[in-house]
């Protein structure tokens, strides 16, 4: 019964689908699904990442799972397939059952013999081997010999044959032509994903495959390719949860999607009267706590200070691909985009930190890329992403802290003797400006010396800003100022930005994850996704027109605010 | 176009990159060799001598490559349980072969359990392989050094009289193997054209070569060439990363302890205090003559490495006397090499690993690619 809806399904990408009954139902009452959630939560130290997620999902179905960075996805993953984390942080609650079995699995290893299989994000392949040496890596076909009756089995000898014969026939079930001899360090992406999944797929007995966003590294056509390969898998009984922030792919390859927004389940049905938009819409939400609040004033720009053309940054995690903007002078200018699409290498390879290349123009003059001093001495200044690692010397008081970047690139805060053959920190001069500022931005601490690292996320974010402020920045790059800060503090440090603006006029940068934060004190905002400009938006847009940027839905050309 | 261009120069760069340590070695014998005023004959009765000599000692470094850890510095600690083999049969007076497969018999398990030491060690330093192994080999010799000089005699019986010092324990510093001098090397007499062939050594050398081949091929050795290529993705398979490591150490000391019976059985004597030093830079020194690298070796590596290694050595005084009137140019020029070698490899390593990366980077000039 199942079996032959689902080839109906699969024939024609769901134009045929039965609208109703809606074919899961019927699945349903014929027989117990494979993977079954009821009631699924979880909080780490308090802090609510799940709440309550139950769905169901049936032999050779397809299942997309939608949602932001942090909506609780990799969460209910690593519960799922029993990640020590889990366990080592108090357990989960809610039931899970496979078959029909209540399973709560210890370790991976656990999970992946009760036949779930994963495929990673990033590629878990060993460069040097071949396409088949991969798929059966540590599954590997052996012959005996005599030496293992002395040292045991890991003398077997490999059957080279066997191994490659078993590699082509999992590549074959995917309906996709890689050599099965081919290095893995000589095949382009694509040939890697698939490689992956063969390996899934080639373990005995594997029942549920979890796709983490597979697509995010491939070409369009690869894509179809994969969501091809998805489809044959499913009518052979596989079922597959599908992690895509390309909400079209969900559209076409799947069977009912769900949507995860801040660790519930906020939409669930089939993908038959989907629509990317609604999905869009549901997926970025309302955000509680977050004031929207804007203040309308009208506001005017200078010329264009900074302009990027064709930057490109290799920062682990967050490459940039292409990026051209242009910043106007006195503009607090916002970079979005979900985690992983490049939004935070635009400011690190601006800045230096890390290996870019392109264009990049301020005040007309070429920044020298690749060195962080040619972007201190024109005056950029950067508040770090990474506050415990590049933002703050933690062993030093706050005091230097704050005077850190003025001393080091500008010279200021220091006197000279010996006729200038000797150079001092000007202590004096330190004190002061270390008072203004902790007066000025409400620092909570106990003096000017207290070690940094004993501050709050909050105060420390703040005297990363006062450290940047104080080298008197023509353009401030901010990114994630509120990462990892509480509520209340993270109004704080909004409105120090945005007082910092109006006050003396410095054009501001500033790339967040939030995209409330974002449009609640930017003046336009740049979306980044896939390493690419998706779009850059006015505030006021509709939400959900960020939520298909973000998505890469569609490509909205530049739209500048009316001014 | 361009970007093949970009390819092809990039490769043609690479190749020179890998290549550079032998094509400077092919390059100063070519300049040495008619200099030294040797004769083809001398030379290849040399380099047939110092293949034996050396080549097993060699051969054991490969397998922590393939793992994955680099240049295992740490052979020393198999060489010193050689020497330990050796002083006890040349007390005991066994001679010839007998007495190598004793000497043999008695290192194995003190390098076993050095290596096994050695490999918990190294995997509490990932990362910092080399380093670590290196200066294990220092604290190790410390414990080797208090054995011999206070152990053997006093603790360990020693009757010999010409092993242990005037005092009454403690071995001497010069230690002659005459009792097993060349037996392996000689077992199988063979002689070309007035060349002399170690025939014997040869052959266990071909066994050795035939074990390393068949040893990639086994589960163990492909557990090893993954984690050698990525541990987080090996231990994720299921493989026992940590135990594998340690397994290869184990095979290398005990490897280097029978390479280093062999390597003294070819002298002859044994420098109690200094012998196993030399072992490891120069063996070390010379696999990297032969093209290999921290990550990469090959068997031809090991020979290539072993002859243009030696060929500089025996080569260099000839050609410093005549060059200069200084032979002793010739031994400063051995050390000079071999420490400079090891240096210029592992910078050669790092430089070539920079551009291999800047090089996969090109796909995200948004512009050009």
């Amino acid at each position: 019964m199942a079996e032959s809806l689902k080839s109906v399904i699969i024939g024609d990408r769901g134009i045929l689908t039965p609208s109703h009954p809606s074919y899961t139902e019927v699945k349903g009452m014929t027989m117990e699904p494979l993977l079954r959630i009821e009631g699924v939560g979880k909080a780490y130290f308090g802090n609510r990442v799940l709440k309550d997620v139950s769905f169901s999902l049936a032999r050779g179905e397809i299942l997309g799972l939608v949602g932001e960075n942090g909506a609780g996805k990799s969460t209910l993953m690593n519960i799922l397939f029993g990640m020590p984390v889990i366990r080592e942080t108090g357990g989960f609650e809610g039931k899970i059952y496979l078959d029909g079995e209540e399973i709560a699995f210890s370790n991976p290893f656990e999970a992946l013999d009760a036949g779930i299989g994963m495929v990673h994000q990033e590629f878990s392949l060993i460069p040097g081997f071949s396409a088949a040496e991969n798929i059966v890596l540590n599954r590997e076909s052996m012959r005996n010999n005599l030496l293992v009756e002395v040292f045991g089995d890991r003398l077997r000898t490999l059957d080279r044959g066997d191994i490659f014969l078993r590699g082509r026939s999992a590549i074959e079930k995917l309906g996709v032509s890689i050599d099965a001899d081919m290095l893995v360090s000589e095949m382009p992406v694509g040939h890697k994903q698939f490689t992956e999944i063969a390996r899934e797929i080639e373990k005995a007995g594997t029942k549920l495959l979890v796709l983490d966003e597979p697509t995010a590294v491939l070409t369009e056509s690869e894509a179809a390719i994969l969501l091809e390969s998805m489809r044959r898998l499913a009518a052979e009984g596989i079922s597959i949860i599908f992690i895509s922030h390309r909400l079209q792919e969900v559209i076409d390859a799947c069977d009912r999607f769900i949507v995860l927004r801040d660790g519930e389940v906020v939409k669930e049905s089939g993908t038959e009267q989907a629509d990317v938009r609604e999905i869009a819409t549901a997926m970025v939400g309302r955000k509680m706590g977050v004031e929207e609040a804007r203040e309308e004033e009208g506001r005017a720009f200078g010329e264009a200070v900074l302009t990027a053309e064709q930057l490109w940054v290799d920062m682990p995690g967050e490459t940039v691909r292409d990026v051209s903007f242009s910043v106007r002078r006195g503009e607090i200018f916002g970079i979005g985009g979900l985690a992983g699409q490049g939004k935070l290498g635009i400011a690190n390879g601006i800045m230096g930190l890390f290996p870019a290349g392109g264009t990049v123009l301020f005040e007309g003059k070429p920044i020298t890329l690749d060195d962080p001093r040619s972007a201190l001495r024109a005056g950029i200044a950067f508040v770090s992403e990474d506050r415990r690692g590049v933002g703050l010397l933690l062993e030093e008081p706050i005091k230097l802290n704050i005077a850190f970047t003025a001393l080091q690139m500008q010279d200021r805060f220091l006197k000279k003797s010996l006729g200038g053959f000797l150079t001092w920190r000007d202590e004096a001069a330190i004190d002061e400006l270390a008072r203004e500022y902790i007066e000025s931005l409400a620092i909570k601490c106990v003096d000017a010396d207290q070690r940094a690292q004993e501050l709050s996320g909050g105060n420390q974010q703040k005297i990363c800003l006062a450290k940047a402020f104080a080298v008197r920045p023509k353009l401030l790059f901010v990114s994630e100022p509120t990462r990892g800060i509480d509520v209340g503090a993270k109004k704080l440090v909004l409105d120090t930005i945005r007082r910092h603006n109006r006050e003396y006029g410095t054009t501001i940068i500033m790339t967040s994850s939030e995209l409330e934060e974002l449009r609640s004190i930017c003046d336009r905002v740049a979306v980044i996704q896939e390493g690419r400009v998706a779009g850059i938006l006015p505030p006021t847009a509709d939400r959900a027109e960020f939520g298909m940027l973000f998505l890469g839905a569609s490509k909205v050309s530049e739209k500048e605010v009316a001014s | 176009m361009k970007n093949m261009e970009r390819d092809a120069k990039f490769r043609l760069d690479r190749f020179l990159l890998t290549n550079l340590v032998p094509l400077i070695f092919i390059g100063l014998s070519m300049v040495a060799i008619p200099i030294s005023q040797f004769s083809g004959s001398y030379l290849v009765q040399e380099m047939l001598i110092r293949l034996a000599r050396n080549a097993f000692l060699v051969l054991s470094l490969l397998i922590p490559i393939i793992a994955g850890m680099g240049l295992n510095f740490g052979m020393v600690l198999g060489a010193m349980a050689g020497q330990i083999g050796l002083i006890l049969i040349t007390d005991w007076k066994i001679i010839g072969l007998p007495g190598m497969v004793l000497a043999a018999l008695i290192a194995t398990p003190i390098a076993m359990a050095l290596g096994w030491m050695c490999g918990v060690i190294l995997n509490r330093a990932k990362g910092r392989e080399m380093v670590t192994s290196y200066i294990l080999g220092f604290f190790i010799n410390g414990l080797y050094q208090l054995i011999v000089l206070y152990g053997f005699g006093k603790v360990i019986p020693i009757r010999s009289a010409d092993l242990v010092l005037s005092r009454g324990f403690g071995v001497r510093n010069a230690i002659n193997l005459l009792g097993i001098r060349n037996c392996l090397d000689n077992l199988i007499p063979v002689s070309l054209q007035g060349i002399r062939i170690p025939l014997g050594t040869f052959l266990v050398i071909g066994v050795f070569c035939l074990f390393i081949v068949w040893f990639r091929r086994t589960k163990l050795g492909q557990d090893m060439r993954a984690v050698g290529q990525d541990m987080d993705v090996a231990r994720a398979a299921g493989i026992p990363v940590e135990r594998t490591r340690v397994v290869s150490i184990v095979i290398s000391t005990v490897l280097a302890a029978y390479g280093q019976i062999i390597f003294l059985q070819n002298i002859g004597t044994m420098n109690t205090y200094n012998s196993h030093e030399q072992a490891g830079m120069f063996a070390i020194a010379a696999l990297l003559v032969g093209g290999a690298s921290v990550a990469r070796a090959t068997l031809p590596n090991v020979f290539l490495g072993v002859i243009l290694f030696h060929l500089m050595f025996v080569v260099s005084p000839m050609a410093g006397k005549y060059l200069i009137g200084e032979a002793q140019l010739g031994e400063y020029f051995r050390v000079f090499v071999s420490y400079g070698i090891i240096a210029v490899s592992l910078v050669l390593y790092e430089w070539r690993r920079a551009r291999d990366r800047a090089y996969a980077r090109r796909s995200l000039r948004g512009g050009e690619a």
